[in-house]
């Protein structure tokens, strides 16, 4: 039966290089938008700085200055909107170089037929999350674009915060030797997203966990230890920024994969739809790169703050394998961590 | 969900792995089918854990890795067409057709939508009547019963705009031809658990007995996979090759009466032509004569598409457990999950991705 068959001819399709046009993946988080950066923009800008947000000296002080936009579908999902995102994305960035957030600007672009009630209600949302977060907003901008040339209602939020003197944090710093811990559950934002995006209805008990992180940040600096890097693990989750990290600061991650605080609802969710919660958005968690010896001391000062209570170590940083994520399996065995490439795809079965 | 925690239980493993220890006197090599076992394996680290000597080799099933390469243009062409709504699982967006996939399709306007089930293809036809919504079946027997259901309720609910790109393959007959190649190494199946649920276990004591090679039915937890590999390993020593189930809480001899019955009504035996391996005959189904009017083949002109493969890509040797993926001279090379020469490193269940996701670090080291 096997005639037919060339067994010594195998043949494959052309190589597909990479794409002249804008696709989803550019907008994922991973490798395709980090080469994006890489590649297109930052030969055009020159040199700049790369992380969540920028520090740069303004007299004699050092801000940090940074910004994002916010195209999530659907706008409203269980725990949160696109309102209260935009601004923890934007605090939470600042708060990463351990910056006091202090200043946001909100731009809205409108698509036209929206109606009116939902723009208050993301409008209610941003201030509501800027004044639990203690941050004003300062300055903004609203455009409207024909129907059919936008979805619904983007944001743009940018924001600058101030960074004490002495304060010294940022992936260059990740160090052998450091312990890498999460402030809580991993995968829940984007699960509860997914939950609820068309086409993709499940039932779940998962909500987002956007919440502004900088007071947790005080908390850890208030501990005295010597943070070397934070990073919030959003689009492209842990994997991601594990990732950048790890190439950034030239080291290896050693993750022990039974401590990973992944919700049963979280693996549940990903299990069936093929996903690996490593690489789903967070938009309340932070990964830190402590020394070792005050692991103990940051990790306490973490669980006695709200947003940190699930504060654990989950790994450690190794000079072995720069720039590469290894996980031990509860087996026993080892896999790398990926960066993620684009978009997460759904399994086929 | 925790039912399916304790498939994965360390303290068992590796109970499991030493009783394969002491039962293994001698190398074996055994191929697992199904690519969904295949990336249970080395995500798990299962085979850095076997006896030196005792070889998993990967198998052709991968569904994404196998479609042809033909059916991938038509699809890229049926997308591309003015109106069309094109459904896909979401693997097969990033699979290369020709020359581009199915995300370059989306990105120059065409309406490419996700769906994790082809019956919410259907929803969308029925709630775009006005325009021709298209999904493609690919798969293996696995995913062949909520097509064969998509496209008989079609029928029933008098959805005319509604049509199936069908391109499935079947395991027996993938077996059998794995066993004729000259050049196999295959001492051993690891039967793919959810073939069977749908198609029970008939097809395969005529395999056993012909090519003389035990074939356990297995399922793809930890736990499942280390006992097909033990019943495996002990069939081999005592010389034996008879069908066994290592996956009873799935897999009934008969199988799923009410689901073969679907695919009997809807899909005929067709020969396939096997991505990377060539044609195999009758192993695959098209849609049978009453249900045509629903073939996007069809409806669709796209009998001219033709396409032909480059020699870079050595994904059928891998397909067929006669190259590891790393030693193709592309991999992690030219050939990347960014970048793609063959199927087997686009989907999540291909060999090649599977390696290069977890394994680089060793691969590396070498």
């Amino acid at each position: 039966m096997t005639a037919g068959l060339d067994f010594e001819n195998w043949t494959c399709p052309v190589p597909l290089r990479d794409t002249p046009t804008v696709v989803m993946g550019h907008g994922g988080g991973g490798a395709m938008s980090a080469e994006l950066v890489e590649h297109l923009f930052l030969p055009a800008y020159g040199p700049a700085v790369q992380g969540d947000s920028a520090v740069v000296p303004v007299g004699a002080e050092r801000i940090a200055f940074s910004t994002d936009s916010y195209v999530v579908k659907p706008m409203f999902f269980p725990g949160g909107s696109i309102g209260d995102l935009a601004v923890n994305g934007t605090v939470n960035d600042l708060a990463m170089s351990g910056a006091t957030p202090l200043y946001l600007s909100v731009a809205f672009i409108l698509q036209e037929g929206t109606p009116l009630a939902e723009i208050g209600r993301i409008a209610a949302a941003v201030g509501a999350a800027a004044r639990a977060a203690g941050v004003r907003v300062v300055t903004g901008d609203t455009k409207v674009v024909d129907n059919g040339s936008g979805d619904g209602v983007y944001l743009n939020t940018a924001g600058v915060g101030l960074v004490a003197a002495g304060v010294d944090i940022g992936a260059h710093r990740a160090a052998a030797g450091d312990a890498v811990l999460i402030s809580g559950d991993i995968g829940v934002h984007g699960v509860a997203v997914m939950s609820v995006r068309e086409g993709l209805e499940f039932d779940t008990t998962v909500v987002s966990d956007s919440a502004p992180l900088h007071g947790l940040v005080a908390a850890m600096l208030g501990t005295g230890a010597d943070i070397h890097t934070l990073r919030d693990p959003t689009r492209g989750g842990v994997a991601a920024s594990l990732n950048e990290i790890a190439r950034a600061g030239a080291v290896g991650v050693e993750l022990a994969e039974p401590a990973l605080p992944i919700p049963a609802a979280v693996a549940d969710a990903c299990s069936l739809l093929g996903l690996d919660p490593l690489q789903v958005a967070n938009e309340g968690k932070l990964l830190a790169f402590v020394p070792s010896a005050e692991a103990d001391t940051v990790l306490a000062a973490m669980r006695a703050h709200p947003h940190g209570a699930g504060a654990r170590q989950i790994g450690t940083c190794v000079a072995e394998h720069p720039g590469m994520v290894v996980a031990r399996t509860a087996l026993g065995g080892t896999r790398v961590v990926n960066m993620p490439i684009g978009e997460q795809l759904p399994r086929i079965c | 969900m925790k039912y399916l925690d304790e498939f994965g239980n360390p303290e068992l493993a590796h109970k499991l792995v030493d009783e394969i220890h002491a039962a293994t006197t001698r190398p074996w090599a055994m191929m697992e089918v199904c690519g969904g076992q295949t990336h249970s394996i080395i995500r798990h680290g299962i085979d850095q854990l076997l006896p030196d000597g005792v070889e998993m080799i990967h198998g052709p099933g991968c569904p994404v890795c196998v479609t042809p390469l033909e059916i991938i243009d038509k699809a890229l062409a049926i997308a591309a067409q003015p109106g069309v709504i094109f459904c896909s699982f979401g693997d097969m967006l990033r699979v290369p057709g020709s020359s581009q996939d199915l995300f370059a399709v989306k990105s120059a306007g065409a309406d490419v939508r996700v769906v994790y089930s082809p019956l919410d293809a259907l929803t969308i036809a029925r709630d775009n009547p006005s325009r021709p919504v298209v999904f493609f079946g690919i798969g293996f027997e696995t995913t062949a019963p909520a097509n064969a259901m998509t496209v008989y309720q079609a029928r029933r609910l008098g959805v005319p705009n509604f049509s199936l790109l069908v391109s499935h393959v079947l395991v027996p007959p993938a077996v059998a031809a794995i066993m004729e190649s000259p050049r196999c190494r295959v001492q051993a199946f690891l039967a793919a658990g959810h073939v069977c649920s749908v198609m029970g276990t008939g097809e395969y004591p005529p395999l056993a007995a012909k090519y003389r090679v035990p074939i356990v039915v297995t399922g793809f937890e930890p736990l499942d996979i280390l006992e097909g590999i033990r019943q495996t390993i002990v069939q081999l020593e005592a010389g034996e090759h008879e069908v066994r189930n290592a996956y009873p809480r799935a897999v009934r001899a008969e199988g799923n009466p009410a689901a073969m019955a679907m695919l009997d009504d809807v899909f005929e035996v067709t020969d396939r032509t096997w991505r990377g391996i060539g044609m195999i005959p009758r192993s695959g189904w098209r849609l049978a004569a009453k249900y045509r009017e629903f073939d996007a083949e069809e409806r669709f002109d796209v009998a001219g598409v033709r396409a032909a493969e480059s020699p870079l890509c050595r994904s059928g040797e891998v397909l067929q457990g006669l190259l590891k993926p790393h030693q193709c001279e592309a991999f992690g090379k030219q050939c990347t999950p960014r970048s793609p020469l063959g199927a087997t490193m686009v989907s999540s269940e291909g060999a090649c991705a599977a390696y290069y996701a977890y394994r680089r670090l060793e691969l590396v080291q070498l």
